[in-house]
C-alpha cells in the first residue's frame, strides 16, 4: 500500500489508539493538516503552542494514556520546550510532533528553522529527526513504545517537510525493536525479601510514596499494603491520590493511616514521622530537595527501601539501603503476597505507640488557617471548592501559593485527580492542562485552581476552552501578588517585595466575558459559596475570581536547605 | 551528598560505552556530562566490527558516587547498548599520539634514540622537524613527551584512551544479560 508520509503518520496514529491531538498549524506541517479531515481524529486548536504541549500533559495525566501534540518548525516548536520539559520532570508519556523544513534545507538558517532535537535533547525521553519517509512508521511505533513504557515521558518526533511529502509503501512494524531499551519492570525477588524481612524488624516505619504509585497504577496496592502492615502514609505533591486521603470523599474523615503531604509545605505528621522513623519506605519517589530538604537530616536513623523503574533515581540523592528497581505496582503485588503468606505477628501490639505517636502529632500541629473579619481566605475558598465538589473534581492547578493550598486542603482519594506541575513548577501550566483532562474526562468536573499571576501566563487559551465547549471552571485566588515569592521575600529578603506586586490586573470577569465565557466574582467570605455553587450549575467555561487576603502564608514552611523537622508554623 | 568540585576521592574512571551508530548519539553522551557539570577528560570513538554498533571510550574525574550517577545516566540513553565500567578488573588501555617534534642537526640522533627506546615510529622528516607516533598507556606517553620536551614540541596530537578487559568476555553482543541491571541488583543473590 503506497501512501504519503502524511498518510502514514495518521494511520499510525490510529493504531497507537489516538483520539484526539492538541496543535497548532503552520507551513511545514501544512501537509498533515491537508490530510487530517480523511481521518477520524479530533484535533483541538489552541491559541499558542505552550497551551498544546500542556493540554497533551494534562490529557495524558488524567487518562493514562499518551497525549499527542502537533505544531509546525521554528517557533512553533520552540513554544513546546516549556511543556516538555514540564512533562519530562514528571514523567507523562506524551508525543510531540514537530514540522521540519526539507532535509535538503536543514542547517541552512532556513525560514522557520531551529533545531529542535538538539534543544531538546536533555529534556525528552528520546527523540527523533526521520530523514526517510521509509523510517516514518517505526520511528512513530518506537516513539509511543517510549513514551509509555518503563518511566514514562515525552518523546519529540520532528518531520521535515519533504519526508511528509513523500510517498512508500507502509507496512506498520510489529514489534519494537530497541537493543538499548529494555527496562527492568520485574523487580529482583532477593531485593523485595530482604525489604520484606527489613519491614517485618521495623518499629517505626514510614511509607513514602511518590508519582510512581500512580504511572504504575498501584494505588490499590498501595492502600492494601499499607493496611495490612499498618504503616502510615505520607506522599509527595505528585503522589497525591495515589493514596485515599479520606474515608469518604468529599468528607474531613481521614483515613486513620494518611499523614498528608510531606516536604516543605509538608504536614508536621508528616514531617516528624519521616524524621523520626527507623525505616523508610519509598515507591515511585524521587528524593528531590522540596521533599527533603537538607539531605544529611532526611530520616536519619532510618532503613531506606526505595521502589523505582528508574535505576538513575535510585540512590541519587539519599543513599538506600535496599534498592528494588522495578514497577511499583509488580513489587507492591509480590511484597503483599509474602506478607499474606506470613503475617507479621501481634501486628496491632506492634505498631501502638507508633501509631499513638503519629496521631499526637497529627493533633498538635494540623494543618490551619483562621477565616475571621470581611477578607477572603485562601484555604476558605479551597475549603469550599472540596466540599461543594464533594471531592470528585479533577483538579489542576499552576504554581505557587495556589497550588500548595490546592495540596494541603483539597483531599485525594483517588489517582489521576490532581494535575499540577510539581517538578518543573510551570506556571501557566494548570489552565491548559485542565482542557486537556476535561477532553480526556468529558464526565469530570475539571478546576483549575490558579493565581492572578499563573493564570496570566495562558489565559489565551480560554477561547481553546469556550470553542471546544470545554466547561472547565478557572477559581483565581487573587492576593494581587507572586504570593510565593513574596512569601519567600517577606521571609527571607527583609520584605523588600520588589516586583512582585501585581498592583494591576485585568478584570477578570470581563475578561472572562470577552472570550464568551462566564465571569464571577467574590470579595466577601459569605459571596464565596454562591459564587461556587453558581460556577459548578454553569455547563459553561467559569472564571471564579476570588479577591483574598493579600499577606496570607502557605505554613508549615521548611526554609530551604534545612532539615524537615525545622518547620515554621503558623 | 554529591558535589562536583574537587574531592579528595576524585579519581579517574574509564568507562567504555557500546552505542548504535544513530546520528546524535554523540551528542547524547556528551551532553550528558555537560547538562550534570561532570567532565570529560578524553574521549575517542570508532565503529566496531559489528555494523551499526560503535564504541566510546571516555574518561572522567569524580567520586565513585558520581561515576555511579554517570553509568546509570549513560545506561538509560535509548541509543546505548552497553556500559562497561573499568573498575575492579583487568583491562588494557592504550593511547596513541602524533608528537611534532623539533629537530635541528645536533638533536635528530638523541631523537631518534628516544623513539627507539620507547618503541615509537617516525612517520613524517623535514628538514627542521620529525613527527613521532607512539602507542602507549599514559605513563609512556607522558614520559617520552616529557623527553622531547628539551627539544621543542611543535604541535601534539593525542587520540585519547581506548580500553578493553582483557580475557574472553566479550560485551554488546545479543543475548548478554541486558544493560538495565543496576550494580546493587548484581551483587545480591537471592
Amino acid at each position: 500500500m503506497k501512501l504519503t508520509g502524511a498518510q502514514i503518520f495518521f494511520e499510525c496514529l490510529k493504531r497507537e489508539g489516538v483520539d484526539v491531538i492538541f496543535g497548532y498549524p503552520g507551513g511545514a506541517v501544512l501537509d498533515i493538516y491537508h490530510e487530517m479531515s480523511n481521518h477520524n481524529i479530533k484535533h483541538i486548536l489552541v491559541r499558542h503552542e505552550q497551551g498544546a504541549a500542556h493540554a497533551a500533559d494534562g490529557y495524558a495525566r488524567a487518562s493514562g494514556k499518551v497525549g499527542v501534540c502537533l505544531v509546525t518548525s521554528g517557533p512553533g516548536a520552540t513554544n513546546t520546550v516549556t511543556g516538555i520539559a514540564t512533562a519530562y520532570m514528571d514523567s507523562v508519556p506524551m508525543v510531540v510532533f514537530t514540522g521540519q523544513v526539507p532535509t535538503h534545507l536543514i542547517g541552512n538558517d532556513a525560514f522557520q528553522e531551529v533545531d529542535i532535537t538538539g534543544i531538546t535533547r536533555p529534556c525528552t525521553k528520546h527523540n527523533y529527526l526521520v530523514k526517510d519517509v521509509r523510517d516514518l512508521a517505526r520511528v512513530i511505533r518506537e516513539a509511543f513504545y517510549l513514551a509509555r513504557s518503563g518511566r514514562p515521558g515525552p518523546v519529540l518526533v520532528d518531520l521535515p517537510k519533504n519526508v511528509i511529502q513523500a510517498v512508500t509503501n507502509f507496512v506498520y512494524p510489529e514489534t519494537v525493536n530497541l537493543r538499548g531499551y529494555r527496562p527492568t519492570i520485574e523487580p529482583h525477588k532477593g531485593q523485595v525479601k530482604r525489604a520484606a524481612q527489613a519491614i517485618r524488624k521495623a518499629k517505626r516505619p514510614v511509607i513514602y510514596a511518590g508519582g510512581g504509585v500512580i504511572h504504575s497504577g498501584a494505588s490499590e496496592e498501595l492502600r492494601k499494603l499499607a493496611e495490612i502492615l499498618q504503616i502510615p502514609v505520607t506522599t509527595t505533591l505528585m503522589g497525591l491520590g495515589g493514596f485515599p486521603a479520606t474515608l469518604k470523599k468529599g468528607t474531613k474523615e481521614f483515613h486513620p493511616l494518611w499523614m498528608g503531604m510531606l516536604g516543605m509545605h509538608g504536614t508536621y505528621c508528616a514531617n516528624m514521622a519521616v524524621s523520626n522513623c527507623d525505616l523508610l519506605f519509598a515507591i515511585g519517589a524521587r528524593f528531590d530537595d522540596r521533599v527533603t530538604g537538607k539531605v544529611e537530616a532526611f530520616a536519619p536513623n532510618a532503613t531506606i527501601i526505595h521502589i523505582d523503574v528508574d535505576p538513575t533515581s535510585i540512590s541519587k540523592n539519599v543513599i538506600v539501603d535496599i534498592p528494588i528497581v522495578g514497577d511499583c505496582k509488580r513489587t507492591l503485588q509480590y511484597l503483599i503476597s509474602l506478607f499474606e503468606e506470613e503475617p507479621i505477628h501481634e501486628l496491632k501490639e506492634k505498631r501502638r505507640s507508633w501509631l499513638e505517636q503519629i496521631d499526637e502529632w497529627k493533633r498538635a500541629h494540623p494543618l490551619t488557617y483562621k477565616q475571621e473579619g470581611n477578607v477572603i481566605k485562601p484555604q476558605f475558598v479551597v475549603e469550599k471548592l472540596y466540599e461543594l465538589s464533594k471531592g470528585d473534581a479533577v483538579i489542576t492547578t499552576e504554581v505557587g501559593q495556589n497550588q500548595m493550598w490546592t495540596a494541603q486542603f483539597y483531599h485525594f482519594n483517588e489517582p489521576r485527580t490532581l494535575i499540577t506541575s510539581g517538578g518543573l513548577g510551570t506556571m501557566g501550566y494548570g489552565f491548559p492542562a485542565a482542557i486537556g483532562a476535561q477532553v480526556a474526562r468529558p464526565d469530570k468536573l475539571v478546576i483549575d485552581i490558579a493565581g492572578d499571576g499563573s493564570i496570566q501566563m495562558n489565559i489565551q487559551e480560554l477561547v481553546t476552552a469556550v470553542c471546544n465547549e470545554l466547561p472547565v471552571k478557572i477559581a483565581i485566588l487573587n492576593n494581587g501578588y507572586l504570593g510565593m515569592v513574596r512569601q519567600w521575600q517577606e521571609l527571607f529578603y527583609n520584605k523588600n517585595y520588589c516586583q512582585t506586586c501585581l498592583s494591576a490586573s485585568p478584570d477578570f470577569v470581563k475578561l472572562a466575558e470577552a472570550y464568551g465565557a462566564v465571569g464571577l466574582k467574590a470579595v466577601t467570605p459569605e459571596e464565596v459559596e454562591p459564587v461556587i455553587k453558581r460556577a459548578l450549575e454553569t455547563p459553561k467555561t467559569v472564571i471564579m475570581e476570588f479577591v483574598v487576603d493579600k499577606e496570607e502564608g502557605v505554613y508549615p514552611m521548611v526554609p530551604a536547605g534545612k532539615p524537615i523537622n525545622e518547620m515554621l508554623l503558623v | 551528598m554529591s558535589s562536583n568540585g574537587p574531592n579528595e576521592n576524585n579519581q579517574r574512571h574509564t568507562i567504555g560505552v557500546l552505542v548504535e551508530n544513530q546520528p546524535g548519539v554523540l551528542a547524547r553522551v556528551a551532553g550528558l556530562f555537560s547538562g550534570r557539570g561532570f567532565n570529560i577528560e578524553s574521549l575517542t570513538v570508532a565503529e566496531t566490527n559489528e555494523p551499526g554498533m560503535s564504541r566510546i571510550t571516555l574518561v572522567t574525574t569524580g567520586d565513585q558516587h558520581i561515576v555511579e550517577q554517570i553509568i546509570k545516566q549513560l545506561n538509560k540513553l535509548i541509543n546505548v547498548i552497553k556500559v562497561i565500567e573499568f573498575r575492579n578488573m583487568e583491562f588494557v588501555e592504550r593511547e596513541m599520539a602524533l608528537i611534532k617534534v623539533k629537530a635541528e642537526k645536533q638533536s635528530r640522533a638523541e631523537i631518534l634514540r628516544i623513539v627507539d627506546i620507547f618503541r615509537a615510529k617516525v612517520v613524517d622528516v623535514s628538514p627542521y622537524s620529525y613527527i613521532i607516533e607512539v602507542t602507549g598507556d599514559e605513563g609512556k606517553i607522558s614520559a617520552i613527551l616529557e623527553l622531547l620536551n628539551q627539544f621543542g614540541i611543535l604541535e601534539l596530537a593525542r587520540t585519547g584512551k581506548a580500553a578493553m578487559a582483557r580475557g574472553k568476555k566479550e560485551y554488546g553482543k545479543k543475548g548478554l544479560p541486558h544493560k538495565i541491571v543496576t550494580r546493587e541488583q548484581e551483587t545480591v543473590d537471592e
